[in-house]
């Protein structure tokens, strides 16, 4: 049991890779998951009737269900009708059309909080509605949106473990076979949360510098009308 | 004979059921600073919204100087641009320092270079005072700094007419009278100006005209003369009574 800081030494470069992997996984996820929430986001604040109902039923869907069901989904019930992935492919995809139910949730609230007053303002001018909602509105809402936005990424880091459920060699993957080889599960998985801890500290600071670096000076945003 | 700017006509808002105004007419001449006054709920801001096409009337012609902006075929965006809007929450881009509230527009709408803009904006600025201020943020400004701000962000714009929707009643007394300044300037340069406000001082010393609104009904117009010393309905007489002593003569003479 105390040798578990042992499994760094004869581990560590399998546990790297897997980290490696787990990263590579987060960071596509969020940003699949950023483009396809903010267009839904958009859709349901700006869209016609028909695609705000669309992107409506869609946050619906994806948040509704367990997330490993749309993987399976994905990996093992779309081949069967004719659309095959790789598993690293049904991973990205899987972890971004989800996390693209939750990031149009956030960017909504906050859409929604700078309005229509900011709205006006920017028709005022001559502003076009995109025009406004591009120049005006996002700017502003999404900074308000980053507090509460921060969850994701962490909770999206977190959560890319499941993949090793389709043989994606992620950190989890690589757990699950250095604790066969030792049979040392709690050891092995041990360092394994070690690791997991240590990107969601760094994540996490780095969120936080995002933050301040974004701040408008004198400004708490989400204060203003 | 002067060219009237803004000719409204027969205009009708209705809200659902709910009717604000009826049958409207209204003439404003180039040059000229229109006061409208009125109670609460008179429709009074939905006029202006109405003007620069915030809000659809639902009968009735607006024109900009020989142009039906409430055309179907009219370009809503193109006619904004004319029409300059001061609202009395300020509205500032929160997100862009004061001169970039003030070039947003130049770049984005007049497609002006990045040097061309900044000139104009820092231009406008300097004619609000606030030159001094360009680099700052609306949450770093007082409420009558970013009024100015606001209003130098409409005359960027280089509007033919200015709306102003109680510019000064988010405002706190002493900050007041920067901004009736700034627009009392802005009537001697010769700037049209239609103007909701309840500050009496400045009506009778800079208007043209005074429009007395209420439930929906143009009341009566006429000179502040007219208004304040010979009203024809006794409604007038006691609305200005009551709004004078409310707000108060002297406040808005500066020093
Ligand atoms: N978007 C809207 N939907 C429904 N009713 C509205 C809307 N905007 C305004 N109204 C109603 O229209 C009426 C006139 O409102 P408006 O804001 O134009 O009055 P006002 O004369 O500017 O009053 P105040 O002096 O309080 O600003 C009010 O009864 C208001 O409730
Ligand atoms: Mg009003």
């Amino acid at each position: 049991m105390l040798t578990w800081l042992g499994y760094f030494e004869r581990f560590g470069q399998n546990f790297l890779r897997g980290a490696g992997v787990t990263l590579e996984l987060t960071a596509v996820g969020l940003a699949i998951g950023f483009v396809l929430g903010l267009f839904l986001a958009l859709a349901r604040s700006y869209g016609p009737k028909w695609l705000q109902q669309v992107a409506g039923a869609y946050i619906a869907v994806f948040r509704g269900t367990p997330l490993l069901v749309q993987l399976f989904i994905i990996y093992y019930g779309l081949p069967e009708i004719g659309i095959a992935f790789s598993q690293n492919l049904a991973a990205y995809l899987a972890l971004g059309l989800n996390s693209a139910a939750y990031q149009a949730e956030y960017l909504r609230g906050s859409i929604n909080a700078i309005g229509s007053a900011q709205m006006q303002a920017g028709r005022s001018i001559g502003l076009s509605k995109w025009q406004t909602i591009f120049y005006v509105i996002l700017p502003q809402a999404l900074r308000l949106a980053l507090p509460s936005w921060s969850n994701e990424p962490i909770s999206l880091l977190k959560t890319t473990a499941i993949v090793f459920l389709i043989a994606v060699q992620d950190l989890m993957a690589e757990g699950k076979r250095a604790a066969t080889a030792t049979f040392d599960f709690v050891g092995v998985y041990l360092a394994v949360a070690v690791v997991y801890l240590v990107m969601v500290f760094v994540l996490d600071a780095l969120l936080k510098f995002v933050e301040r670096k974004t701040k408008i000076p004198g400004m708490d945003i989400e204060t203003s009308r | 004979m002067p060219e009237p700017i803004l000719t409204i006509k027969n205009l009708t808002k209705k809200y659902g059921e709910n009717v604000i105004f009826q049958h409207l007419d209204l003439t404003v001449n180039e040059g000229d600073t229109i006061v409208i006054i009125g109670p609460s709920g008179t429709g009074k801001s939905t006029l202006l919204r109405c003007i620069n096409l915030l809000t659809r009337p639902d009968e009735g012609q607006i024109w900009l100087d020989d142009m039906e902006i409430t055309a179907k075929d009219c370009d809503e965006d193109q006619v904004r641009q004319h029409i300059g809007m001061v609202f009395q929450n300020f509205l500032l881009f929160n997100h862009l320092t004061a001169l970039g509230n003030v070039k947003l527009g130049l770049s984005k709408v007049k497609k002006m270079s990045d040097e061309a803009a900044t000139e104009k904006a820092m231009h406008e600025l300097a004619r609000v005072g606030l030159a001094d201020r360009a680099d700052h943020y609306p949450g770093q400004l007082s409420g009558g700094q970013q009024q100015r701000v606001g209003i130098a962000r409409a005359l960027a714009m280089d509007p033919r007419i200015m709306l102003f929707d109680e510019p000064t009643s988010a405002l706190d007394p002493e900050l007041i009278g920067e901004v009736l300044e700034v627009m009392r300037q802005l009537a001697l340069d010769g700037m049209t100006m239609l103007v909701v406000t309840h500050e009496m001082g400045f009506a009778r010393e800079v208007a043209d005209r005074i429009v007395f609104m209420e439930k929906g009904y143009i009341v009566e117009e006429g000179s502040p003369d007219e208004m304040f010393n010979h009203p024809k309905f006794p409604r007038t007489r006691e609305f200005l009574w009551k709004i004078t002593e409310l707000y108060g003569k002297k406040e808005t003479d500066t020093n």
